[in-house]
């Protein structure tokens, strides 16, 4: 049997709209993968930590507050730090335009703003997936 | 409404009506929906008639504004007499960029102030917290400390004006800082008017920028309470909040019954601590969503009112004032869409348009950018003049709740109000409010909504113009506000300077009575009071409250 696309959607930092994250969360289900929601609150450290220990595939980084440029980015640098390069990171949120390259460029693959259709995310995560 | 003779001509004709003429027609047309629902998925009907309004009783059911049921509006001269304060939520960066922002505002027409915190300062952290990483000014002003909120308001006649500060788990200790800036300034503290949001139940429920356990939590709110209407007697101690609760993503009727059942938890608790209820109630207001279905929303305010006066009578009030259900409203955020953003605009004033129709004391308007980032400028003065445009020009202020009788509005208010005491009950069966947030009751009812919802966008059985249909691709063409990036540097700096030239024994000494009295039952409030004129910070006063009470953390489920 095929293994299951396994994936964490996490909330970083202090932001509390969580109504996004638990939508993903509840589609990515549906579609068949394994989803660990983390909760709120949660450092870079924490989120980390929960893949490994998860074995994840895939991590999901919700925020609605503006601080993506800060909370995604420490993310993936400490994905980085830690030599881990087979978990496909994506993030969504209220993220203006021109954010979008310089998180892509930091190694959040995909970036989903409001509208995005959810069927469109799990493709994306199908089609992308390192592992 | 309850002519039997007529009833039963409209009864008859109705049937003739559905069947010779709609039926028919039908059979050859098809409606475009096989079902029309509103945002609560209630099926509403084609037509509405006295049929559908018989049992109501105009006196007892509807009755004049400014009476009880208060059906109709809380004021007998509603709009007519003095128009809803446009009272536009906001804040960013620093003290000073909001300050800027406030006066700009005010200019163009604004009539009241409306306070949008940071996260840190919402959990009760200074800037330079290691919790803050990343978050300084931006969903909201950062306030560590009385120097940034006497900057916050500097120029701005707080006895003439007042303010609206969406603060919840610290509610008390931002609002002692009001009070002694005013204080400082030679206002005296019972001339002050203005409303902290103070509401923790829903934070728990939606909003989640909770501090402590319910327990403390509930008596930190009960102390304002009473501090409020012995020492400030202008100040709303409570916005109790469907707004967040709505924008996680439940229903219109989740958001009245939810809202209202947190309401009347208040209510018990201060009366349980041995306050009168005419003592305090009148100073209980409300925040509610104005979303996109037009009528329901509608319905809602409306619905919304007699509860809460009914069931205020029921628990003993008597003063009429205490069962006046008052309100502000907010747009929707969750309803701008990214795409097409200036067509947002369409989308507020209508939404606007349903909370005026509804009988609001206060509004905010959304701006077009609000799906991209916090509002420029610009989009934020269109934002205040479309409620300047419905004030002024549409002439939906002549009189007093235009659509009363109206036979659909009248069926759909009565709706919500029968849903709404489903939901009692059903919280009821499971002990009260706060055994149904331990259990995640509300917080399952609003998730399930969210995906139903979300569903039926992606299945494009919903439809939002500019996302699922009316599609462009064309590049985004707004400006984004941008905010200095010294800001933060700044902010940190003032701490530092504050922590150093204080009196820190004074600040040590107050902290250590605050810790103290917390562990006791004292109303809290004038403790607090003391350790911000001594200018402790937002962090280390929450800090010592954090050690007595502990935090809240919830469990993680979708």
């Amino acid at each position: 049997m095929e293994r299951k696309i396994r994936v964490l959607v996490a909330k970083p930092g202090l932001d509390g709209h969580d109504r996004g994250a638990k939508i993903v969360a509840r589609a990515l289900r549906d579609a068949g993968m394994e989803v660990v929601y983390t909760g709120l609150h949660q450092t870079a450290e924490m989120i980390v930590e929960s893949a490994v220990q998860e074995d994840v595939d895939v991590i999901g980084l919700s925020l609605l507050s503006g601080a993506h440029m800060t909370l995604f980015l420490d993310v993936t640098q400490l994905l980085k730090k830690k030599g881990i390069e087979d978990v496909l990171v994506v993030g969504g949120g209220i993220i203006p335009e021109e954010d979008v390259p310089k998180l892509k460029k930091a190694g959040v693959t995909g970036v989903f703003g409001p509208g995005t259709h959810c069927e469109e995310i799990v493709e994306f995560i199908r089609k992308n997936v390192k592992r | 409404m309850n002519d039997k003779e007529e009833l039963n001509q409209v009864k008859e004709k109705r049937t003739l009506w559905e069947k010779n003429c709609y039926s028919k027609l039908v059979k050859d047309n098809p409606e475009q929906k096989k079902k029309f629902e509103n945002l609560s998925w209630i099926t509403i009907k084609n037509l509405y008639t006295p049929e559908d309004v018989a049992h109501l009783d105009y006196i007892k059911d509807l009755g004049f504004p400014g009476e009880y049921p208060f059906l109709r509006g809380i004021h007998s001269t509603m709009y007519r007499g003095r128009l809803w304060t446009m009272r536009m939520f906001s804040g960013f960066g620093g003290a000073e960029e909001t300050n800027k922002r406030y006066k700009y505002l005010l200019e163009h027409g604004e009539t009241g102030l409306s306070v949008a915190f940071d996260y840190p300062t919402l959990y009760g952290y200074d800037t330079d917290d290691p919790h803050s990483r990343g978050e300084f000014g931006k969903c909201g002003v950062a306030v560590s400390s009385l120097k940034d909120m006497e900057i916050l308001f500097r120029g701005i006649p707080v006895d003439k004006i007042t303010t609206s500060m969406t603060i919840n788990g610290p509610a008390a200790i931002i609002w002692a800082m009001y009070i002694a800036n005013a204080e400082n300034r030679g206002i005296n503290k019972r001339g002050i008017g203005g409303t902290i949001q103070n509401d923790i139940l829903k934070e728990y429920i939606a909003q989640k920028s909770f501090i402590f356990p319910p327990e403390p939590s509930m008596r930190l709110i009960i102390d304002t309470f009473e501090y409020g209407f012995k020492e400030v007697p202008r100040w709303n101690t409570i916005s109790i909040s469907g707004y967040h609760i709505r924008e996680a993503g439940a229903t219109a009727v989740q958001e009245l019954a939810f809202t209202l059942g947190d309401g009347l938890e208040y209510v018990k608790a201060a009366m349980e601590r041995g306050l009168k209820i005419d003592d305090f109630a009148y100073r209980l207001s409300f925040f509610f969503n104005a979303h996109s279905d037009f009528f329901e929303e509608i319905a809602k305010y409306r619905a919304a009112r007699r509860i809460w006066a009914r069931e205020l009578k029921k628990l003993g009030a008597k003063k009429p004032r205490s069962l006046l259900m008052r309100f502000h409203t907010q747009t929707a955020g969750v309803s701008l869409t990214a795409q097409q953003p200036e067509i947002n605009i369409a989308r507020v004033t209508l939404q606007a348009l349903s909370a005026i129709l509804g009988g609001t004391q206060s509004l905010h308007t959304n701006s077009m950018d609000e799906a991209l980032a916090l509002p420029s400028e610009k989009a934020s003065r269109i934002a205040l003049r479309t409620q300047q445009i419905i004030a002024e020009e549409s002439g939906v202020t002549n009189t007093i709740d235009p659509l009363g009788g109206s036979y659909y509005v009248e069926w759909l208010t009565d709706k919500m109000e029968e849903e709404t005491y489903k939901y009692f009950d059903r919280a009821e069966k499971l002990g009260g409010v706060l055994p149904a947030i331990e259990k995640g009751f509300y917080q399952r009812e609003i998730a399930e909504s969210a995906y139903k919802y979300q569903k039926e966008i992606d299945e494009n059985n919903r439809v939002i113009v500019g996302v699922n249909k009316y599609k462009m691709d064309e590049p985004l063409s707004i400006p984004i506000l941008e905010m200095d990036e010294k800001g933060e540097q700044r902010q940190i700096n003032r701490l530092k300077k504050l922590r150093r030239e204080r009196n820190q024994s004074k600040v040590d000494k107050n902290l250590d009575r605050l810790g103290k009295a917390a562990e006791g039952d004292e109303n809290l409030m004038p403790y607090i009071l003391d350790c911000v004129h001594a200018y402790a910070t937002l962090g280390e006063t929450c800090n010592v409250l954090r050690e007595v009470f502990g935090e809240y953390t919830e469990p993680a489920m979708y």
